[in-house]
């Protein structure tokens, strides 16, 4: 340093090394949020393991309450199949279908944004037009039409999830890329002669992640949720045990085994809210003016 | 009411504020007094604390400060005082205007709406009568047309009439003391000169007295009784105007008037002139210009149907190794003229000539080697310098990007600038929110200097810095140019500093050249009435500035 530029007030302390780190760790919140989390994820991963064989396959008697037999924690099903079990196992495909169509719509929604936001203009219009387009159709019908137009598979539930939901991406990145390219940093790479790809890619997109980042959070906890919904409904692979499915068959014995609609609605409430309160926790420990 | 001693009595005050780094003392232990219609300036450097501790007067910190200390004002104890008494006496017989006049006013009410706002919060008053009492405010600010101005929208006014219906609102229940934050740093120099004037004739008139924030000690010497100088939240130095200037006691206060370049008069023969160093043997000035304009227009869609040209019409030459300063106000659009220079916004008309080469009509791929020898540094620090990167990286992919060398050699390279602008060796690790507004500049000096350019554009460089970093960044241009035979086009609203560096000088106002000048005949015979009422609004010190004797009794401390 200069001892010019040594003068006392223009001394800037050293930053912690990553504040957003240190205040989303700091945040009770969103750790309570983070343990349940991994909890979840140790649970899907432990799953073949704890219970190996498969979830549906019959196992116990018929509506055994939970903590009627150590065996079965959760009791059973009208079918004899192990509640736990099927939790275990459907915490597998919640989780799967959750982060993959999420990555998809990110894929997205990321790309029509930061095209339209960046470089505005006739292909900014014509990318907002589609957006809308697909934001004025329900997106949950839009599930539901692509899901029984194909067959109910994961990998289409998961790719009808992740087309009816990246529009909010899109239009978030968009937004971000429409402030950020009139920043002077943007300025100066352009006058460093950059390419528009290393500008849109290395110097914006790092900009705009956090914002997105919470998006993205609270995006898996909506996927979690359709695909709940569509297996309540019966719309997704039969092979699979899901949460959803579980709740919409233990629907019928509400009233005489209310525990097997209220285990897997329990487990989808926790882990939903987990990921709401990450995605809350992330907000404030990014954003600077939050931070305390 | 009549109150024996002072109206503000200030003694012990500290401020700190709770934040993720721990704690930090914005300021410590300071203590100041002001009598009945007394102006008290209260000047220091960005982060000192000033404003902090005029926010502590009124009690309008922000939850995470805590605030200690003796605050009376009028006999009243400020800190004792009930949140309701609080809201009574601000705006009443305490108020406070700020720096930004576009976002203290609401934008979605009208002016005169705002006025009459405080009058009835604070006195019992019917519409009509409040409206009238508003006019009067209006007319008594200067406002041209008050009936007519009442009904706008703070958008339809400038920069300068927003400050005017602040101080309004300011006025508006005749107050004992108002204080000034920064009143005048957001606007344009003439403008500024008629903020201040009318400020300190309404203090005469109202007879109250004047808390003055600045950080321009030119303000300080025409419109001040006392000065308060802080330095890192404390008072180092308290004395009458006079007095201070002609003999500061503290080195810091030293240290400030030697850097405010306003205050070396501008009839007096020239300040350090290195800026007429001949270039080394790239170019002389005189040659076939380096960078040519002819007849060049920038034109933007202000509507649908009609086209407003920015730039108007422009011709100009830059010689290599030549400093051309441009003047100009907010908005005369000397940024668009840069930004179309570079060729970072599209031309309307004419001609751009580079070296000899015609490079306003190259497609925008053909551009790499034109923009290898045109670099640009922006006004602010904060904006021009990506966030997410380290300052390594942002130097490396400029390098990257021109295919320059293997990465050691890179490496090598970077080094070696980051020496030659003054960083700190390790700044290649660290982020730029790890550096003060002076350093990061110094970075982006670094970066557009990476790919040796033969010419400069700088756009406002200093602006946004405080005084003392910007003379020591002014002496760092000036001797980079020496070494590097660079050319400038050095652009600025402020005159001193445009004086300080520049060989040529153009003046711009609403898109068009007015007058251009050799430094310094333009400043002894402006020949254009725009360029006379320039020099007549910059703010001049009345005595003599002590600049012998600089080493006795002002050596700052060795830290």
């Amino acid at each position: 340093m200069s001892a010019a530029d040594s003068h006392p007030t223009a001394r800037v302390p050293r930053a912690v090394r990553h504040p957003a780190l240190t205040a989303f760790l700091r945040d009770p919140a969103a750790m309570t949020g983070l343990v349940l989390l991994v909890l979840v994820t140790v649970l899907a991963l432990l799953a073949p393991w704890v219970y190996p064989g498969d979830p549906l396959a019959m196992v116990a008697r018929p509506l055994l309450w939970p903590g009627e037999s150590w065996a079965h924690p959760l009791g059973s099903d009208s079918m004899g199949r192990d509640v736990l079990a099927g939790i275990a196992h459907g915490a597998r495909i919640s989780l799967l279908v959750g982060l993959v169509a999420a990555v998809l719509s990110l894929a997205i929604g990321v790309l029509v944004g930061a095209l339209g936001g960046y470089f505005g203009g006739w292909l900014d219009d014509v990318l907002v037009r589609m957006t809308e387009l697909f934001q004025t159709v329900p997106s949950f019908l839009l599930v539901i039409v692509l899901v029984t137009i194909g067959r109910p598979s994961a990998s289409v539930v998961v790719f009808a999830i992740g087309l009816a939901s990246w529009p909010v991406i899109a239009r978030l990145v968009r937004a971000e890329f429409r402030s950020l390219r009139e920043r002077e940093f943007v300025l100066a790479a352009r006058a460093q002669g950059y390419g528009h790809a290393r500008i849109i890619a290395s110097e914006i997109l790092p900009n705009a992640a956090p914002p997105v980042i919470v998006t993205t959070s609270v995006l898996v906890a909506t996927a979690i949720l359709m695909e709940s919904a569509l297996s309540f409904l019966g719309l997704s692979d039969p092979n699979v045990v899901s949460w959803g499915r579980m709740v919409g068959e233990g629907r019928e014995f509400l009233r005489t085994a209310w525990f097997l609609s209220a285990a897997p609605g329990v487990a989808i409430l926790l882990s939903v809210m987990a990921l709401n309160l990450v995605g809350d926790g992330l907000n404030d420990a990014l954003n600077p003016r939050l931070r305390r | 009411m009549k109150t024996s001693g002072p109206l503000l009595d200030v003694r012990g005050l500290n401020v700190s504020f709770e934040s993720a780094a721990g704690r930090q003392q914005a300021v410590r232990g300071l203590g100041f007094s002001i009598s009945e219609g007394e102006s008290l300036a209260l000047v220091g450097e960005s982060g000192c604390g000033k404003s902090t501790a005029a926010l502590a007067l009124m009690r309008l910190l922000p939850d995470s400060a805590s605030c200690t200390g003796h605050i009376q004002f009028a006999g009243r104890k400020l800190p004792d005082l009930s949140p309701a008494e609080m809201r009574a006496l601000r705006g009443r017989s305490l108020s406070m205007i700020f720096q930004e006049p576009m976002s203290s006013l609401n934008p979605v009410h009208r002016v005169g709406d705002q006025i009459v706002e405080v009058l009835r919060a604070h006195e019992a008053l019917s519409r009509q009568a409040a409206r009238r009492r508003a006019m009067e405010l209006l007319d008594r600010v200067q406002i041209a047309e008050p009936d007519r101005r009442f009904d706008d929208y703070p958008h339809q006014l400038s920069g300068g009439q927003r400050q005017r219906v602040m101080i309004a609102i300011a006025i508006a229940c005749g107050p004992r003391l108002l204080i000034a934050d920064e009143p005048t740093t957001a606007l344009d120099v003439t403008v500024q000169a008629q903020i201040l004037a009318l400020l300190d004739g309404l203090r005469r008139e109202l007879r109250m007295a004047l808390l003055l924030i600045t950080h321009d000690l030119g303000v300080v010497a025409e419109y001040a009784d006392r000065v308060l100088v802080m330095l890192d939240g404390s008072s180092v130095e308290e004395a009458d105007t006079q007095r201070l200037f002609e003999a500061p006691a503290h080195w810091y206060s030293h240290q400030l008037l030697g850097a405010s370049l306003h205050c070396h008069p501008v009839t007096l023969a020239p300040v350090r002139r290195i800026a007429q160093v001949p270039g080394s043997g790239v170019g002389q000035p005189g040659c076939a210009p380096l960078l040519e304009a002819d007849q060049l227009v920038v034109s933007y869609d202000r509507t649908r149907s009609a086209r407003t040209n920015a730039v108007d019409h422009v011709s100009f030459a830059i010689g290599a190794g030549e400093t051309l300063g441009l003047i100009g106000e907010s908005g005369c659009g000397k940024s668009t003229l840069a930004r179309a220079l570079l060729r970072l916004i599209p031309l309307g008309s004419g001609r751009l000539c580079f070296d000899g080469q015609d490079v306003g009509t190259l497609p925008e791929r053909a551009l790499g080697a034109f923009r290898q020898r045109i670099q640009m540094v922006f006004q602010d620090p904060y904006g021009s310098l990506n966030p997410r990167q380290s300052v390594g990286r942002i130097l490396d992919t400029v390098l990257r990007v021109h295919q320059h060398g293997d990465a050691g050699q890179r490496t090598a390279h970077i080094d070696s600038l980051i020496e030659r602008v003054g960083l700190p060796a390790d700044s290649r690790r660290r982020h730029p929110n790890e550096f003060s507004g002076g350093q990061r500049q110094r970075i982006a000096i670094a970066r557009a200097l990476l790919l040796k350019p033969s010419l400069l554009v700088l756009d406002e460089p200093v602006s946004a810095l405080d005084v003392s970093i910007q003379a020591q960044i002014i002496d760092l241009l000036l001797e980079l140019k020496r070494d590097l035979g660079l050319a400038y086009l050095f652009i600025s609203h402020d005159l001193a500093v445009v004086r300080r560096v520049s060989d040529r000088v153009v003046v711009m106002r609403d898109g068009r050249f007015v007058e251009t000048g050799a430094n310094p005949d333009i400043w002894e015979a402006p020949a254009h009435s725009y360029t006379q009422s320039l020099i007549a609004a910059m703010p001049r010190v009345r005595w003599r500035v002590s600049t012998a004797d600089q080493s006795a009794a002002v050596t700052p401390p060795s830290t």
